[in-house]
């Protein structure tokens, strides 16, 4: 039969296509390989602080990792990774439509996270940067090593995100199937509408303030520059603007991914629908307030300190609600341990310690302590990984069937989970540890006294490695030797499985009608 | 409607793919005025702190050649409206001279701002570190207006060329015949960017050259 | 340590308690249903169960809003009294961060480096600068912190109630050294610091030995006093040889090349090396320069 993997053939039609199916398997090759060399930065990191003293890189090169870990995970891997790459995928199909609003303008954005990540990567040859992904001021402007760039391809790749996010806004407006009213929407796609409407609006800030780094480079602008009457602190500001909403555009689709999944594997509707839609909604809003919390310790005034404290606050509410109603629904459910469910209750565990410490954070004076320690590295690591990638793996083994039209290995799906869980907490969780002792973070070497500590991590980051290992070589298996996957392996209630797997070139043969709620 | 060649594929009618494309349009413009945003804040916080030079600043440029700048945007946004209309009523031939005359008003405002920076830069007043005036009217933190202002002018201007490029380009359409009074859409939105350029003009007009 | 920190950990005793118990809690439950609800055949029927409960969803949202408050509120309270003028009586102390090493200034004129020497029971008040990018002052066993800015002032300060040695570390990422970027806090009794206030540091030192007291304390972050390379060249063996610079030409490295590269070291960059040492011109006496060109000659 014919499908939208076989419809066309040959490299130009993948290269040229503008069926969201086929740009959503562009990004996925895109945002695994950039994982894959963000992931083996880490590794070489984590090898680093194996051991008191310069052991394998000196502290040059050790910044130059860590930066490039960060830039290539935030920018090339999570942005990306669920909206552009599972949203893509997921979103038309979920509300019966055909393809996204704009099409060619989808496949723009592919190319401007592929050319972008291309003038980032040049730096490699320029000798590096060393600035950490954040390019705070005056260190970015002064260090000799070549800022400019990577903060061009940041802002060419924040375009991809901002042209994805008002295609999923227009697409989710106008293009859902009869009698799909907003509120008979699947959460998934919720969150890709709220996580939309922080693309839109607060990337162009991130946009204009890496222009102003640019000029401040080549010209010497003296906006963010002391020596000229600027205020460095004034680029944190407008970096953060951008930067906490940018963390909600990683969690909030991870966060509709678990949804899908839980009511999927647990065959029931979810547990307060609309308490969830506007959980989704209220913390992409009060995400654009709460930025001044990174810099509670930067010389802010006493009274915003207090004001972010307190809106920090209120994001934990909604925050709270979305897990209390994620394990209501399984309540007298009928639950089934496949490898995506197992990724679920893998968030549902590691997204509350994130969360938990999150709330920790926003307390004042015990940020002032763990402000920039190796807390809150431990902290955004179980938001960032505990939440997105355990999202992204989820949401992948859940559709894989329907993207490939074929069955993953279940046992050595549950393997790589198990050897992914594992590893992960014992990496991250002794660094909870570590940073209430004070070790502070981007050290290339530390005081003797924080050694344990640090080799339980690094032996946890390499159980990390062999899980992915694990997981992407069976994954790749099954891409082509796979047992064929019926329509609907799950038995799950969303519109994408009512059509064949995979999907035929419109992905409906005949346009759907929406009569029941999401879920029932 | 449904025959429309212009219909894309995974759209019901061409109604609902207008609608589509001009919300499309519109969050694209809210993305610019957010941009734009970021340099009008910090403009606002360093005038603030630097109300004085700021003044200072505002004497150097020629409030006379800003306000002609001004008047020739807003006319060109009529003769851009204009065109649209005409490409409504399918009365291509005077469409196009609204077009061109737009794109006339758009070199017009482009060869006055030249002569402002060549006159700047005649003086020494060059952006960041290459500023060398030292003439009698110097303050100190000088430079930083000057940043402020070739920052927002120069992204202004930017957007100026890309709106002429883009006003060309519905040139060409026109004369291939690809816009009568069923399919006008492209002229509209080019219309709504240039309308964009020309709104941020007026609130930076005022805020560089007629600053207290 | 401080009075402060005692208050501190009672919070952080709160919210790590609150936080466990509420993760125990929630994990308790999520476990119990793992097993509880397991699917045991393939096409078994569901009890029914509701989609929406006000009531329920009210509570929890409710009962976690009070929590966050109450917390925000104590860590309020707190850190209003952390962020509190010093009192008049303070000590004052003024601290320079540049790459990559800390210099403490104290009243009397007295300078050290790497090495903050304070008095017991006596409240101090750091007053904060940089030299160049932006640093952070922390000392983890007091839980405090501060940016430190170029162009500006900042302040933190502190009561310690007992003696001893603290780590002191910068939070702040400022290049290639900024893991070695630390000082240690010496806190002795009012009536050791005061004798140690009036020593001369450099008394019968001769030249080479204040160049050398010089050396460890502001420049062993990027250099070494051998042949090996650390983050700049290594200082034996420089005297009196040709340097290549960057661009090619060479130059005989005498006296006042020295001088130069320390005080304005942007204006001769050695091939090889990066553009990034702080210049020292204003920062060293004429004594502790001509002692810091006479120890580079002595590892010759």
């Amino acid at each position: 039969m014919s499908n939208y993997l076989n419809c066309k053939k040959g490299l130009f039609s993948w290269l040229f296509t503008r069926d969201h199916k086929r740009i959503a398997l562009l990004y996925m090759i895109t945002v695994f390989s950039f994982f894959i060399v963000g992931g083996f930065f880490a590794l070489l990191i984590r090898l680093e602080l194996f051991k008191v003293g310069e052991t394998i890189v000196n502290s040059a090169f050790y910044n130059q990792l860590m930066t490039y870990h960060g830039a290539v995970m935030i920018f090339m891997v999570i942005i990306p990774g669920i909206p552009a790459f599972l949203g893509n995928f997921v979103l038309p199909l979920q509300i019966g439509a055909k393809d996204v609003a704009f099409p060619t303008v989808n496949l723009l954005s592919w190319y401007c996270l592929v050319i972008g990540a291309f003038v980032t990567l040049t730096s490699l040859f320029l000798g590096g940067v060393d600035t950490g992904w954040t390019f705070y001021t005056p260190y970015s402007i002064e260090t000799g090593t070549a800022v400019i760039p990577v903060v061009l391809g940041a802002f060419i790749m924040g375009f991809s995100s901002i042209l994805t996010g008002l295609n999923f806004i227009v697409t989710i407006h106008q293009l859902r199937a009869p009698g799909m009213s907003f509120f008979k929407m699947p959460l998934f796609v919720w969150s890709l509408y709220s996580t939309a409407i922080i693309q839109v609006l607060a990337t162009p800030v991130l946009a204009i303030t890496l222009l102003l780094l640019v000029a401040e480079r080549v010209l010497k602008v003296g906006v963010f520059d002391p020596a000229m009457g600027g205020d460095p602190i004034l680029f944190q500001h407008f970096f953060w603007f951008y930067s906490h909403p940018a963390v909600y555009i990683m969690i909030l689709p991870a966060m509709g991914v678990i949804s899908e999944l839980i009511c999927a594997f647990s065959r029931k509707r979810i547990f307060g629908y609309k308490a969830l839609v506007f959980a989704s909604l209220g913390i992409a809003v009060v995400s654009f307030f709460v930025w001044g919390h990174h810099m509670y310790v930067s010389g802010q005034s006493e009274w915003a300190g207090i004001v972010f404290s307190v809106l920090t606050m209120l994001v934990g509410v909604p925050t709270a609600v979305k897990i209390f109603n994620w394990i209501a629904t399984m309540f007298r459910g009928s639950l089934k341990f496949d490898t995506p469910f197992l990724y679920a209750l893998g968030f549902l565990f590691l997204f509350l310690i994130g969360g938990v410490t999150g709330y920790m954070l926003a307390v004042l004076p015990f940020d002032v302590h763990v402000h920039d320690t190796y807390f809150v590295v431990a902290h955004f690591h179980y938001v960032m990984v505990g939440g997105s990638i355990m999202g992204i793996m989820g949401g992948f083994y859940y559709w894989f069937p329907k993207m490939f039209g074929r069955l993953y290995n279940e046992g050595m799906g549950q393997l790589g989970f198990a050897l992914i869980f594992i590893g992960f907490n014992v990496t991250f969780f002794p660094q909870f540890i570590l940073g209430i002792n004070g070790m502070p973070r981007r050290y290339a070497d530390y005081k003797a006294p924080y050694e344990a500590l640090n080799q339980i991590s690094t032996v946890g980051s390499w159980l990390i490695a062999l899980g992915f290992i694990v997981a992407f070589t069976f994954l790749l298996w099954a891409m082509f030797k796979g047992r064929k996957a019926s329509a609907n392996p799950w038995g799950a209630k969303t519109l994408e499985w009512q059509s064949s797997s995979p999907p035929p070139h419109e992905n409906f043969l005949e346009t759907p009608v929406v009569t029941k709620e999401a879920y029932e | 409607m449904k025959d429309n060649k212009n219909l894309a594929h995974h759209f019901n009618s061409y109604k609902d793919q207008i609608r589509a494309e001009k919300i499309g349009m519109w969050l694209f413009l809210a993305t610019e005025i957010l941009m734009f945003g970021g340099l009008f804040v910090g403009y606002t916080i360093y005038h603030a702190e630097y109300t004085k030079v700021f003044k200072v600043g505002a004497e150097f440029l020629n409030w006379k050649k800003g306000a002609i700048n001004t008047v020739v945007l807003l006319f060109s946004s009529w003769t851009m409206v204009m065109s649209i209309y005409y490409a409504q009523k399918d009365q291509i031939k005077k469409c196009q001279m609204m077009l061109g005359t737009t794109l006339v008003c758009g070199f017009l405002f482009m060869f006055i701002k030249y002569l402002e920076y060549s006159h700047k830069f005649h003086e020494g007043i060059f952006p960041g570190i290459y500023f060398s005036y030292t003439g009698s009217a110097f303050v100190e933190d000088l430079p930083l207006y000057f940043s402020f202002y070739y920052l927002m002018t120069g992204l202004h201007a930017s957007h100026v060329f890309i709106g002429m490029a883009l006003i060309f380009w519905m040139l060409i359409k026109t004369y291939k015949k690809q816009i009568n009074s069923s399919h006008y859409m492209p002229l509209e939105y080019v219309g709504l960017f240039w309308h964009l350029v020309d709104l941020i003009w007026i609130f930076l007009f005022p805020l560089l050259y007629l600053v207290e | 340590m401080t009075d402060y920190v005692a208050r501190l950990e009672k919070l952080e005793h709160f919210l790590i308690g609150i936080s466990f118990l509420v993760c125990v809690l929630i994990v308790i439950v999520f476990v119990y249903f793992s097993f509880r609800y397991k699917r045991k055949r393939d096409d078994e029927k569901l009890e029914e169960s509701s989609h929406h409960n006000t009531i329920l969803e009210f509570t929890w949202s409710f009962i976690p809003f009070v929590i966050f408050m109450g917390s925000f509120v104590w860590g309020w309270i707190l850190y209003s009294d952390f962020r509190r003028e010093a009192p008049r009586d303070s000590l004052e102390i003024h601290v320079y961060g540049q790459k990559w090493n800390w210099e403490f200034v104290y009243k009397n004129g007295r300078k050290t480096s790497n090495e903050l020497f304070v008095p017991v029971k006596r409240s101090v008040k750091l007053i904060m600068t940089s030299r160049d990018v932006i640093h952070s002052f922390y000392i983890p066993t007091f839980k405090i912190k501060q940016d430190v800015l170029p162009g500006l002032y900042t302040s933190l300060w502190f009561k310690a109630n007992r003696k001893g040695r603290f780590e002191v570390f910068c939070t702040e990422f400022c290049g290639t050294g900024h893991s070695t970027m630390g000082a240690k806090l010496k806190v002795m009794s009012l009536e050791d610091w005061n004798n140690w206030l009036k020593t001369d540091p450099y008394k019968n030192l001769s030249l080479v030995e204040v160049g050398q007291k010089v050396f460890q304390g502001r420049c062993t972050a990027c250099h070494n006093s051998t042949k090996e390379k650390l983050i700049g060249p290594g200082l034996a063996g420089i005297y009196n040889t040709q340097r290549e610079l960057e661009g090619g030409m060479t130059l005989l490295a005498d006296e006042n090349y020295l001088r130069e590269s320390i005080l304005n070291p942007s204006a001769k960059i050695s091939k090889g090396y990066a553009n990034q040492m702080t210049p020292f011109a204003g920062l060293l006496s004429e004594e502790e320069l001509s002692g810091l060109i006479e120890y580079i000659k002595s590892l010759n």
